[in-house]
């Protein structure tokens, strides 16, 4: 094929992904009566909508939110899924085996299955409208146990021998030995982790009603669902653009780091 | 030795740090993924709103499960969604990703730009969509219009909805699909290429009998993730549409939710919950069945 047509063809397809994004951005930034228009350029621009949605909704309150949950659940899955890798990969005990086929087993089973009796766990233990029902359910990873286990196996057993011949316990191995050179496999669980939690809205919803708990992408879709919007677009957009600018600005930055995580999930197909 | 006394003798020989690092998972399983499972075979048998006590029903549930329209069409509707999603999918993840492989420049340029929605929240994805769909002054009636065109009601006709929403997905997923096919592609060793060049084999064939055959473990695993988000579609009909128009758009997913939330059937809903659990897994099941089986013929 010839080059120049390869570029048009490349060119198409990156405006076709990024233009209603920018579209989204400078609309949220007009006046109503020109968020119809095709053009990125507006006289009128204003944060008036953006006033008018701060005033509104808890929007920071629930980026704070967003923030505490997903950093919370990311420390553990790392913390604790590392744990377990580890003792898969490295330490000798009955079990064992039947216990990784296990971990196996539960990423097989669909979600839905268990949504409504965790839903009804939640209920039980008066969690809901709590930080713990946001929290406590994804607090280890049965993928992220598994992508600790496969790292660990490629580390050399001549390093954890000498360190046990030093006098070191497992705790300080894994954390002190073991951590040093996983930082690959720290930073694709941790970046999976905290996506996977900061875009979930589903569970949110179904455990949280109080507005000072929720979860930013939950309080934006309830937002564009009720009254509280006025049909006004202006409000919806820059509500939508408020909740894409953290990650895109993440993204921007740590761009290789989120391809690499995310496609991670698509290898375990 | 007796098979107890060799078990004894195992855990007694057992490095006890092992158990010890693993008990917090032992402890989440118990309390997040067995307790549940259990419950819900429970659930399935009783009527339960959470505030009267649980009433036992028998197997009353399933005989309205098969009964019921509205599972039957949040189904044929999930199905509706699959068969354009998929198909759409590797078409464009694979067109792309074979552009991308090709002697260019600015690849992770374009690659990182593509990614871009994959990131960005689902509803955030959603709120823009739905402005773009818009009958009146949404963007692609723009443009359709400049180009000489009539509007389409992408949201408005019950047969259109469910299209649309597969398309606005496809946009939002292609992206982790194209790095998928890229790795794909260059994991296919370079000899194979050159022995059909020396056989006289077009361009053509070569895809049709290196390429493709070679990206079959590429293709099931967005075939099986795709099927999985498909049944798991939730909040974009929820702030599209609702569901509506005419329930065209009512996913498996947001029927659970209705169910258990809107109506208060918690019985039901978990029922529901399972007979959509059992059919992703048969279908994932058929699909890699099929998928390697008409690849390898």
């Amino acid at each position: 094929m010839k080059s120049v047509v390869k570029y048009i063809l490349l060119t198409g397809g990156a405006l076709v992904f990024v233009y209603p994004f920018l579209w989204m951005f400078t609309s949220s930034l007009k006046p109503e009566a020109e968020i119809g228009d095709l053009g990125l350029w507006s006289t009128a621009f204003s944060f008036i909508n953006y006033e008018k949605v701060l005033v509104k909704i808890p929007i920071l309150r629930a980026l704070l939110n967003s923030l505490i949950v997903s950093a919370s659940c990311t420390t553990t899955v790392v913390i604790l899924g590392s744990m377990v890798g580890y003792a898969l990969s490295r330490l000798r005990f009955a079990g064992k085996r039947g216990l990784y086929m296990l971990i196996l087993f539960t990423m097989m089973i669909p979600f839905q299955i268990v949504l409504i009796p965790q839903y009804i766990l939640m209920v039980k233990l008066g969690w809901t409208d709590t930080y713990l029902a946001l929290i406590a359910p994804t607090m280890i990873s049965a993928f992220g146990i598994v992508l600790f286990r496969q790292f660990f196996l490629s580390i050399p057993q001549a390093l954890i021998d000498a360190a046990r011949i030093d006098g070191c316990n497992e705790v300080t191995i894994l954390f002190r030995i073991i951590y040093p050179l996983s930082r690959p496999v720290i930073i694709t669980v941790a970046l999976l982790t905290f996506m996977t939690n900061w875009n979930e809205v589903l569970w949110p919803m179904m455990v949280v009603r109080e507005r000072s708990l929720m979860t930013m992408p939950q309080i934006v879709a309830l937002f564009s669902t009720g009254g509280e919007a006025e049909s006004q677009l202006g409000y919806l957009l820059a509500a939508a653009t408020l909740l894409a600018l953290p990650v895109v600005i993440a993204y921007a930055f740590f761009q290789r780091y989120f391809i690499e995580s995310m496609a991670s999930t698509g290898l375990k197909g | 030795m007796s098979r107890r006394a060799a078990l004894l003798a195992a855990i007694r020989r057992s490095d006890t740090n092992g158990y010890i690092f693993v008990l917090p998972y032992v402890i989440f399983f118990l309390a997040f993924v067995a307790y549940p499972l259990v419950f819900s075979f429970v659930l399935m048998f009783h009527r339960w709103n959470l505030v009267s006590p649980m009433e036992w029903v028998g197997s009353k549930n399933f005989i309205r499960l098969v009964q019921d329209p509205l599972f039957f069409k949040s189904l044929f509707n999930t199905l509706t969604f699959l068969a354009i999603h998929i198909p759409l999918q590797i078409f464009a993840a694979l067109g792309f990703a074979l552009l991308l492989n090709t002697r260019i420049r600015g690849r992770g340029f374009f690659r990182g730009i593509y990614f871009l929605p994959v990131v960005v929240s689902g509803v955030a994805v959603t709120i823009l969509w739905q402005q773009l769909f818009s009958f009146d002054y949404g963007v692609l009636n723009s443009l359709l219009r400049l180009a000489g065109l009539g509007r389409v009601p992408w949201l408005i006709d019950a047969n259109i909805a469910m299209p649309s929403i597969a398309v606005m997905a496809t946009w939002k997923n292609v992206g982790i699909y194209i790095v998928l096919f890229l790795a794909g592609l260059q994991g296919i060793p370079r000899e194979l290429y050159e022995a059909a060049r020396i056989d006289g084999a077009s361009p053509l064939r070569q895809f049709l009998y290196i390429t493709f055959p070679m990206l079959n473990p590429t293709i099931i695993i967005i075939v099986v993730l795709s099927t999985i988000g498909g049944f798991s579609l939730f909040i974009e009909p929820y702030v599209l549409t609702g569901g509506g128009p005419m329930q065209s758009t009512l996913s498996g997913m947001l029927y659970i939710y209705n169910q258990a939330f809107y109506f208060g059937h918690m019985g039901y809903a978990a029922t529901l919950g399972f007979v959509y659990a059992a059919v992703i897994f048969l279908v994932v099941t058929v699909q890699r069945r099929v998928i390697e089986r008409d690849i390898a013929t």
